[in-house]
């Protein structure tokens, strides 16, 4: 078996507090997690889990309290492995007196490129993130999204073998959002790992081979994103509508939301027809008849609910 | 092979180069320039004198100011701005990136220094006198100038790393200050005749760096030699003693989380 | 028209700022109007200990002497003149000065004139101009106009013709001095005290020096010295009138017509010279040459 792309052994992160800095909090506790090579891995967690700590401990930022970690066989110590890895960093700000080709160029410069191959990477990624508009306009001006995309372009533009992004799909629009999906998507392709934080799940769910999660700095839970959610439907939402006049039947009335003349309930699958029967009665319009999936949020809000309650990894795990 | 510290300096120049607070400082120096010559009509018999006094102790303030008030944000500001942060997950040094830092700054001044000397120049041919032998004088006491300043900038460097930029800068100040009046401090401690206050004042004086050795803008002014023995001194003491500094600021940035 | 509210507002302003300012300058011309004769009497200077200034002025020193050096011309050229004129800033503010660069030979020499100069001209203060030109030969002593004035304070402010023949001597040696300086330190030696010495210290003086006060000073004393020469010829040719004709003129013109001169001599300003009851020669009571200054 290949050393894994990302390798990380009881890490462990205490920031001392307090006036006198004679109390500590722990941001990470003892994580130990791997990464394979090829896979696109999704670290989730609420505000303040530790994703970010565990990002800035992998880059070097800030040094470790306890544990170790190694990048592609390689120690977080060894600052020439960073070589080969990628970094966009939570909050996406640079020099703002430059313009987003001058960034690229800069950043370029640290890999060793000549100039001719250093220009044509940069004009190729500047495109490839929607920045070729933008390219010779100083960052000041640039909007939160676009310095998100600059940050990207950054990360990738060396070609390194593994990806970490913190947030990367924060501040952008539906439409920049897929984009960075399909970056990722074609950044597997290529052969790269990619390790993403994040706390927008539904993106995690769509492109995450595997995924964990992060909260209070302990480990909650590491596996596919499947494995945290039961498949089989357990409730229906109808959607419908009533003429005027007429009222909701009684027994449905206590689980319905109203907007406007619009109307929907959710019931157990079991209830389906017996509420659409009733339904009909009513002489209501049906609208939409949808399964209610539940998703890694549904497992995220109840595990964060259980606040304090220390579930072992796993636990969760079993579907 | 690019080196790193390189890059990084020539990116630190181009942002001050950027900064549009240092064309306004430069403006001011060039002003005082013109002061010197209003002065040095009133004076009679040593224009000279004044302009070249006024005209080199504005080189020597307006550099200091921008040495400190920079050089104190040179690594806060990108520590506060996060760019730092993309900056190292480079295969970049942290040295390597204090080292560009330092010779962008260093770069700034020198380049500006010459623009104010040229303003000084024209204000001695204005007022009629050719270029005499003496003058090379003034070119010494210019490069101690850049001397002192990369001694400052270095200091300021130091404080960056780790402490607010109002720190820094009382912190880098008051050091200078001592420095200039290293001598007098020793000569206190001579004269309180107390075993303890003299070493101590002695010590002092050795740990300081002596801003003072630096002062030829009189010798300048009067158009008398400097001794070359002191110029290759100076070089050298400079030298080390960044070199003492910039150590100092690698070994307590290394180390250091980044919030 | 209908103008927005923020454009009436600049209007507003475009009026009125110059109309205050305009008050307020008027203001200005009252406020200055009412210190002006404050101004004067009470100049002060916060810090006299000269080391101390050196020591504040952390490196800037030569700077600083040059401004130092400014203060003392405004504060004598503001006093000059004024009756009851005193000056008593001028030594320490000297003191300061070349404590702060004391190779600003300019204030030394300046210090060797005003400072002795009796008032209402100077501070008539000659013991303290000595010290000071003293000062300045010890830090500059290849500067051969220290040891001028040095030379003219002692020969004409103290009439000690030793010390002043010693100092001329030994500033006659220095490079690029001129020859005159050993010249007179013979004289001086062999004579003392001379008109024609005095002539030639004054005249040196004025061309030694750019200082428009100074040669002033040192024309008005070559017109004194002339005028005292010319008296002590008439003075000679009214004996001569005397042997000759058993009695003592009564004017000059008696000289003239005697053709012992051939015209009505004028003292340097253009005045005919007058024979006074005690039948010395004089000078025209309305030439300004005798009077004291301004």
């Amino acid at each position: 078996m290949p050393a894994p792309a990302i390798e990380i052994d009881q890490l462990t992160m205490d920031y001392p507090v307090g006036f006198w800095r004679k109390r500590s909090r722990r941001a990470l506790d003892h994580l130990s997690l791997q990464v394979q090579e090829g896979e696109i891995f999704g670290f989730l967690g609420p505000n303040g889990a530790g994703k970010t700590t565990t990002l800035k401990l992998l880059m070097g930022l800030i040094f470790p309290t306890a544990g170790t970690a190694r990048i592609r066989g390689r120690s977080i110590d060894d600052v020439s492995m960073h070589a080969e890895i990628g970094y966009l960093p939570e909050q996406p700000y640079f020099y703002d007196y430059l313009t987003a080709r001058e960034l690229l160029d800069y950043y370029a410069r640290f890999s060793g490129y000549g100039r001719a191959e250093r220009n044509g990477r940069v004009t190729r990624f500047l495109g490839m993130v929607g920045l070729a508009e933008a390219a010779d306009t100083q960052l000041r001006k640039f909007s939160k999204g676009m310095l998100q995309r600059a940050g990207i372009a950054q990360a990738i533009l060396h070609d390194p073998k593994v990806i970490f992004l913190d947030e990367p799909m924060s501040g952008l629009d539906p439409v920049g959002r897929r984009e960075v999906r399909d970056i990722i998507l074609d950044l597997r392709k290529q052969g790269r790992t990619v390790f993403f934080s994040t706390h927008i799940l539904s993106d995690a769910e769509m492109i995450c081979d595997r995924v964990a999660v992060l909260v209070n700095g302990k480990l909650q839970g590491i596996g596919a994103p499947a494995q945290f959610v039961p498949i089989e439907v357990q409730t229906m939402e109808i959607f419908f509508e009533l003429p005027e006049g007429r009222t909701l039947p009684a027994t449905l009335d206590h689980r319905a939301t109203q907007t406007g003349a619009r109307y929907r309930i959710e019931i157990p699958e079991a209830e389906l027809y017996s509420s659409l029967d009733r339904l009909r009665e009513a002489s209501a319009e049906i609208l939409s008849v949808t399964p209610v999936r539940p998703t890694l949020e549904d497992y995220f809000l109840r595990l964060v609910g259980r606040e304090g309650a220390a579930s072992s990894p796993a636990e969760v795990l079993t579907p | 092979m690019s080196s790193v510290p390189g890059v990084v300096a020539i990116n630190t120049f181009r942002e001050a180069v950027r900064d549009r607070v240092l064309y306004n400082l430069v403006f001011f120096a060039l002003l005082m320039i013109g002061a010197a010559i209003l002065v040095g009509q009133i004076s009679i018999g040593i224009e000279r004198l004044v302009i070249i006094n006024l005209g080199l102790s504005a080189i020597s303030v307006i550099g200091l100011v921008m040495a400190v008030f920079i050089g104190v944000g040179l690594v806060y500001k990108e520590i506060e701005k996060q760019t730092l942060y993309s900056l190292l997950a480079k295969p970049v040094l942290r040295w390597e990136f204090l080292v560009g830092k330092y010779a962008g700054l260093l770069m700034t001044l020198v380049v500006n220094t010459s623009f104010m000397v040229l303003g000084l120049a024209a204000a001695l041919f204005y007022v009629g006198r050719p270029f005499v032998r003496g003058d090379l004088s003034v070119l010494v006491a210019v490069y101690f100038i850049l001397l002192e300043l990369a001694l400052v900038t270095a200091l300021a460097l130091f404080f960056s790393c780790f402490s607010s930029p109002m720190l820094s800068t009382l912190f880098t100040l008051g050091i200078y200050v001592t420095g200039i009046s290293a001598g007098d401090i020793r000569e206190f401690g001579e004269f309180t005749h107390n075993r303890g206050m003299e070493a101590v004042t002695r010590v002092l004086y050795y740990l300081v760096p002596n801003f003072h050795n630096f002062n030829s803008i009189a010798t300048a002014s009067h158009g008398d030699a400097v001794p070359f023995t002191l110029v290759w001194q100076n070089t050298v003491y400079t030298m080390l003693y960044a070199a003492v500094v910039l150590i100092a600021a690698s070994a307590v940035f290394s180390r250091r989380n980044l919030k | 028209m209908n103008r927005s509210p923020q454009t009436r507002l600049v209007w507003k302003a475009i009026v009125a700022i110059p109309l205050l300012l305009a008050l307020a300058a008027f203001l200005q011309r009252r406020i200055d109007a009412e210190t002006r004769s404050e101004a004067t009497q009470r100049e002060e200077l916060l810090v006299r200990s000269a080391p101390l200034v050196k020591k504040l002025s952390l490196g800037y020193d030569s700077l600083l002497a040059d401004i130092y050096w400014t203060r003392v011309v405004q504060y004598y050229g503001r006093r000059v003149g004024l009756p009851n004129a005193s000056f008593d800033l001028l030594p320490p503010l000297l003191d300061i000065t070349t404590t702060l660069d004391p190779h600003l030979v300019v204030a030394y020499r300046f210090g060797a004139i005003f400072l002795s100069e009796p008032k209402p001209i100077g501070d008539g203060r000659s013991d303290l101009a000595v010290e000071l030109v003293k000062r300045g030969i010890a830090a500059n002593p290849d500067q051969w106009l220290l040891y001028y004035d040095l030379g003219f304070l002692y020969y004409w402010r103290l009439k000690n013709y030793p010390d002043a023949a010693a100092t001329y001597l030994a500033g006659g040696k220095l490079p690029h001095a001129p020859i005159l300086m050993k010249l007179m330190a013979a004289r001086i030696a062999e004579k003392g005290g001379s008109i024609e010495t005095s002539r030639m210290i004054f005249s040196q003086l004025y061309q030694s020096t750019k200082d428009p006060n100074v040669q002033k000073i040192a024309l008005k004393q070559l017109r004194i010295l002339k005028a005292q020469e010319d008296e002590m010829h008439l003075d000679e040719l009214i004996e001569q009138y005397a042997k000759r004709f058993g009695r003592r003129p009564t004017s000059i013109k008696d000289l003239v017509e005697a053709g012992l001169l051939p015209g009505v001599p004028l003292d340097p300003l253009g005045f005919p010279y007058v024979i006074g009851t005690d039948i010395k020669s004089h000078l025209n009571p309305k030439s300004p040459i005798g009077q004291p200054n301004p």
